[in-house]
């Protein structure tokens, strides 16, 4: 249906674009006046008023169609009709969904209601063909009022090229707004779904309590006592599997760019630079594929030999908790995160001490500073801010990162920080809440929302400020 | 100069301290590269060894009687097929198809793959009843592994999948050249399954592919125009300013964010279809865009201000200066951006997991907005599995995801190399 309409309103479209290149062609030949602008824009203005007007009544009906039968066929439901929630609600939609031509759920109906189900179903079909049929109306007009209003510019004196190319940068306008709508999208529903889940649990218990089971709150009335939504341990072990990849990533990828900008060959920097690309470019699931099947087993491996090896010793006790140590450990997470971070790192710090002046060098070298001197002592406190910076954005790489974690770390939610424990993550709490099956209203499912903006908040503070120091600091070498 | 042989020597001793911290240094640098590099051909390499074996896999071809006694003529599918298979193959074997055990350890060896073909072959001609048929079909999970010599017959009977008496069977069927190895089609040309043996990455690499579709149609289109108005028309004010720090924001928010925000707008609020292509693809496109923007904006900037100058005075507008000049000139750096940053969107994996892109779909999708798997997403479902087969069809699926990476970038590449001009 709207497929039909819409290819009938670009046949439409065009059909206008031709008539009013015709009548301006010929008007230039024949009349008095010379045109304004190029045939092609007078067409193209023609074009957009015949079309633009209907597909945004289309839109609208779209949109709101659906939305306004709803409202209207809820609010008089027939008397038959369960009267408790959810059973209320699965009434309706089993209603629009026969009269979309589906089939009911697998709720069981008595005999009345089934026979009051299948009139309501009738009544919501009738409507929604009558706001069809006015919709349809409403494009035709919509179309015609367009297109007339093209046809009376059609004329050679109109400024058409001006007119259409204030469409253009009205669409342009648009694109960029996108950007926008998309960061008023993920604040909006966050805080949306993160407000409907502290209604049941208050913020203060989810930021400072220090115990996490959401899966045992299945009904809303268990939450309050069970208190299962302390997010502390998540952010314990989001900050612990942090802490590892920092470890890992910050001092080999600021070597790796130090050596990179101060001392590879560029037959060196050929070579190496695509490798770390490649490194950048593997997905992250491959990642976290790599740390459980094979950096887990091979640490567990390492460390309970180990264990073995002190069993007896005077360090027995060690070696008795090393011979237990499981594969998802934090630890094994973390390089692995911290290996991903490795390009991130290296890329970041290579921009920002190849922006340090080179005359800053040359005054070291003059001094007699050898070359490590000259990057230790000048080169790397010069650099500083930009590299705070850089580690700082790595930082909220390592938080916001998933794959790696959901896959390598596990689901404990402990207080830790021994890195060979199990610990459980923001990230990964969200992907475990999230997947399989779900209602939408459970605070077990809000929570994920809840973790979610405290996820972006953080984020986006360290954005923002990292950002900040990085502008300000190439501003001052600029 | 003071001639004194002690602080001569207490320099050279210096000197020579400061030369070894500078070596010591310098190796520092090499060891942090070398170990990027070690963790990289570690990590391709084990993924290699891991995966290659799951491009080869064992056929067994049989002849089937199709028994008239079992089949209702008038309901086929009714019919144990997987039984007459197991007798068949019992019958090779002289072994004794009326215990049930001996049954059912034979049929742990096929696939249940052959009772599916004999079944669709009998229903499109029913004649084959009481016939004798011949199928061809991928061997069982556990017997492929045995095949590929990846089941140590060393291990004790209690630790290994395979029975003492089954590995004798496989010798048998090995033995009479009943199985062939050959390369895995099936991987290519079947879709997810239950049974590792004929689990495919078909219908993930048609989702993928109708994902990044969407995504390419939404992202690009609107990204560079987004990056035209930013670098050509935007006058400065708040406005552009917030537009401008929101894209930068927007790059580094946490891809699982994006997931979120796919769950709670496009499918809880616009109803859009759960584990749908075109939801994958509208988020992907959300979290491509800033990249493509940054990548088209830059691109514009490499255009010399001169190839504007000369069109407006020729008494070109803004607009036709941009889209017939600037624009054109700058399409191979865009294209560039563009195409790297659709590979990127190939292999996210966070936000899909949002949407529900991780359940598990048998068959290939058929539009942009029935349920589909995604080929990182497939990765993520196999690495679960509990089979051992499985852990080297993820490997492989790896493979693929990665050689499809390597494919669009080097296309990059490519475009980039033959297209780009130096100003």
């Amino acid at each position: 249906m709207t497929g039909l309409i819409l290819i009938l309103l670009a046949g439409f479209s065009v059909a206008i674009f031709l008539l009013a290149r015709n009548r301006l062609v010929r008007a230039a030949a024949t009349g008095p006046g010379r045109l304004h602008s190029r045939p092609k824009y007078h067409a193209a203005h023609a074009a957009i008023w015949a079309a633009v007007p209907a597909l945004l009544v289309l839109f609208i009906l779209a949109v709101a169609g659906p939305q306004i039968v709803t409202t209207i066929t809820w609010a008089d439901l027939p008397s038959e009709a369960p009267t408790m929630e959810p059973f209320r609600s699965q009434f309706q939609y089993d209603a629009e969904a026969l009269a979309r031509g589906g089939t009911a759920s697998a709720v069981t109906y008595s005999e009345g209601q089934l026979q009051a189900l299948n009139a309501h179903a009738a009544r919501i079909e009738s409507l929604s063909g009558r706001i069809r049929l006015g919709g349809l109306a409403a494009v035709v007009l919509a179309a015609g009022i367009g297109g007339l209003y093209a046809w009376s510019r059609a004329r050679p004196d109109f400024r058409a090229r001006n007119a259409v190319e204030g469409w253009i940068g009205g669409l342009l306008l648009a694109c960029s707004a996108v950007a926008v709508l998309t960061t008023l999208g993920i604040v909006m529903s966050l805080l949306w779904e993160s407000l409907r889940f502290f209604q049941t649990v208050s913020p203060l218990e989810f930021l400072t309590g220090t115990h996490w089971s959401p899966q045992i709150a299945i009904r809303a009335d268990q939450v309050g006592s069970s208190g299962g939504f302390g997010a502390v341990p998540l952010f314990v072990g989001t900050f612990l599997i942090m802490m590892i990849a920092m470890l890992t990533a910050a001092p080999i990828g600021l070597m790796a760019a130090i050596y990179l900008a101060e001392y590879a060959s560029s037959l060196q920097r050929a070579w190496i630079k695509p490798m770390l690309e490649v490194l950048a470019g593997i997905p992250t699931v491959v990642y976290g594929f790599f740390a459980a099947l094979t950096v887990g087993p091979a640490f567990r491996s390492a460390f309970n030999g180990l264990g073995g090896l002190l069993v007896g010793g005077p360090f027995n006790d060690l070696g008795l908790y090393l011979m237990g140590v499981q594969n998802q450990m934090a630890l094994v997470a973390g390089i692995v995160m911290g290996i991903m971070l490795i390009p991130f790192v290296s890329s970041l710090s290579d921009d920002i001490v190849n922006a340090v002046p080179q005359s800053l060098r040359d005054g070291s070298y003059a001094m007699g500073a050898t070359r490590s001197e000259t990057i230790k002592r000048v080169v790397l406190p010069a650099a500083l801010p930009g590299v705070a910076g850089a580690m700082l954005l790595a930082v909220s790489r390592a938080i916001g990162e998933t794959m790696i974690v959901t896959m390598a770390a596990g689901l404990q939610a402990r207080i830790t920080a021994n890195p060979l424990e199990s610990v459980t993550t923001v990230t990964v709490q969200i992907v475990t809440l999230l997947t399989g099956d779900q209602e939408f209203d459970s605070p077990k499912t809000l929570s994920a929302f809840g973790l979610g903006l405290t996820l972006f908040v953080v984020t986006l503070a360290l954005n923002v400020i990292a950002l900040r120091i990085v502008q300000h600091y190439r501003e001052q070498y600029d | 100069m003071t001639d004194r042989p002690d602080i001569r020597a207490a320099v050279a001793r210096r000197l020579q301290q400061r030369h070894a911290a500078e070596r010591r240094f310098r190796l520092y640098g090499m060891v942090a590269i070398g170990v990027a590099m070690a963790f990289l051909a570690l990590l391709l390499g084990r993924i290699i060894e891991q995966g290659h074996s799951a491009f080869v896999t064992h056929s067994i071809t049989l002849d089937v009687p199709i028994d008239a006694a079992r089949i209702d003529p008038a309901y086929p599918q009714g019919a144990n097929y997987d039984q007459m298979v197991a007798t068949a193959l019992a019958a090779r074997l002289n072994a004794d198809i009326q215990n049930p055990e001996v049954a059912r350890d034979l049929r742990d060896l096929l696939s249940p793959d052959m009772g599916f073909q004999i079944l669709s072959r009998v229903r499109e001609d029913p004649s084959l009843i009481g016939q004798t048929v011949t199928v061809e079909a991928p061997v069982g999970d556990s017997a492929d592994l045995f095949f590929k010599g990846e089941i140590d017959r060393a291990t004790p009977q209690d630790q290994r999948v395979l029975s003492d008496r089954q590995i004798g069977w496989l010798d048998q069927i090995e033995a009479q050249g009943l199985v062939r190895a050959h390369f895995n089609w099936g991987l290519f040309t079947r879709s997810d399954s239950t049974q590792p043996e004929t689990a495919g990455l078909l219908g993930a690499i048609v989702g993928s592919a109708l994902m990044l579709m969407v995504t390419a149609l939404l992202s690009i289109p609107i990204g560079v125009m987004a990056a035209v108005y930013l670098e050509e028309f935007a006058p400065k004010n708040r406005l552009t300013e917030t537009i401008e720090i929101n894209i930068n924001n927007l790059a580094a928010v946490p891809s699982i964010i994006y997931g979120l925000l796919g769950l709670a707008v496009f499918i809880g609020w616009m109803g859009l279809p759960r584990s749908s292509p075109l939801v994958g693809g509208i988020v992907l496109s959300l979290m491509a865009m800033p990249t493509v923007i940054i990548a088209t904006r830059a691109s514009l900037k490499a255009v010399p201000p001169s190839i504007r100058d000369a069109a407006l005075a020729l008494g070109a507008s803004r607009t036709q200066t941009v889209f017939a000049h600037v624009l054109p000139l700058a399409l191979p750096g865009v294209m560039t951006g563009a195409i790297i940053s659709m590979a990127h969107a190939l292999g996210e994996t966070a936000p899909l997991l949002m949407i529900g892109m991780v359940s598990f779909v048998p068959g290939v999708p058929e539009s942009i907005v029935s349920a589909s798997s995604a080929l990182p997403t497939q990765i993520f479902i196999w690495e679960n599995a509990a089979e051992a087969a499985f852990h080297e069809r993820t490997a492989a699926a790896i493979l693929v995801l990665l050689v499809f990476m390597v494919i669009m970038n080097a296309v990059a590449i490519v475009l980039r190399r033959r297209l780009e001009r130096r100003w």
